[in-house]
């Protein structure tokens, strides 16, 4: 466990390697913010592919499941949360911030080898998990040629 | 006697540096990001830690001070999975903050819920302003 007395800092970002193709990528914020007294924030958001699904990893500290939105489009994955502004407590006033509050939302545009009827969506402790399992067979659909 | 100064106060509040990194726009991020609440006799910490395990969190208090510390673990994908995108934090993290007052280390409270991280820390009794009564001559 880490020391108070001794800097640890072992947190780090790992870039992962940039996406092949167009397989599944962000896409720019569909709808302007429809509430400009909200501030909305990008979760952070990991993605990885396993051979049989895609799975997003994305950071929504506060949102519930009651806020918790997530709607396909298309192609278009967009997921949004809405924070639940707690009232301050009695009688305190913001002495120190380093971070602002707001909502999330953030959109992805998914490959024709997503099976759209198999998504799942899971929120636990704050990090909003969506596994897009891959159809079967999506792409190569073999048609027979019957003989004449 | 102690005034409360709400100005000083602010000039009190501050955190140590050892909790720094540089991220991939050479930003210079702390993690937890920290914000603070104040009252006469209650401090509030807020942090937001998404998927950090409760069992992974550590609080201490000492006198004014209180240390946040702890780990979120790397994701483990198993065989034949590849990251594609990745902007998540993992590691350690350790994280000191100066209070304006000495803390009731008995008295504090912490919850993670969805998230975030909400620390109540109660003023230390032998810490608040007496009021002294003035008797008549």
């Amino acid at each position: 466990m880490a020391n108070a007395t001794q800097p640890t800092q072992k947190i780090q970002q790992q870039e992962a390697p940039a996406p092949q193709g167009a397989e599944f990528t962000p896409t720019p914020t569909p709808n302007p913010n429809p509430d400009p007294e909200r501030r909305v924030f990008m979760p952070r958001t990991d993605i990885y592919e396993t051979p049989d699904s895609i799975v997003v990893l994305a950071e929504m500290p506060g949102v519930d499941e009651k806020g918790l939105d997530i709607t396909l489009e298309k192609n278009v994955l967009t997921i949004t949360g809405r924070i639940d502004n707690k009232p301050l407590p009695q009688g305190a006033r913001l002495a120190y911030e380093e971070y602002e509050t707001g909502d999330y939302q953030r959109a992805f545009s998914i490959s024709n080898e997503v099976d759209r009827d198999r998504i799942e969506a899971s929120l636990k402790q704050g990090v909003l998990t969506i596994v897009l399992s891959k159809a079967t067979q999506a792409c190569t659909r073999k048609i027979a040629v019957k003989a004449e | 006697m102690v005034r409360w100064d709400p100005i000083s106060e602010l000039a009190r509040f501050q955190c140590d540096f050892d909790g720094l990194f540089t991220g991939p726009s050479g930003t210079v991020h702390q993690f937890p990001a920290v914000n603070a609440w104040v009252n006469e006799n209650e401090a509030y910490l807020t942090a937001e830690l998404p998927g950090v395990d409760p069992n992974e969190l550590e609080i201490n208090v000492e006198g004014e001070t209180v240390t946040l510390s702890g780990k979120r673990l790397p994701f483990d994908l198993g065989e034949n999975a590849e990251y594609r995108r990745r902007e998540r934090l993992y590691g350690e993290f350790n994280r000191t903050l100066q209070l304006p007052f000495r803390v009731d280390a008995n008295g504090v409270e912490a919850k993670l819920n969805r998230g975030v991280l909400t620390v109540k820390l109660p003023r230390a009794e032998e810490d608040k302003p007496k009021k002294i009564a003035i008797k008549a001559a």
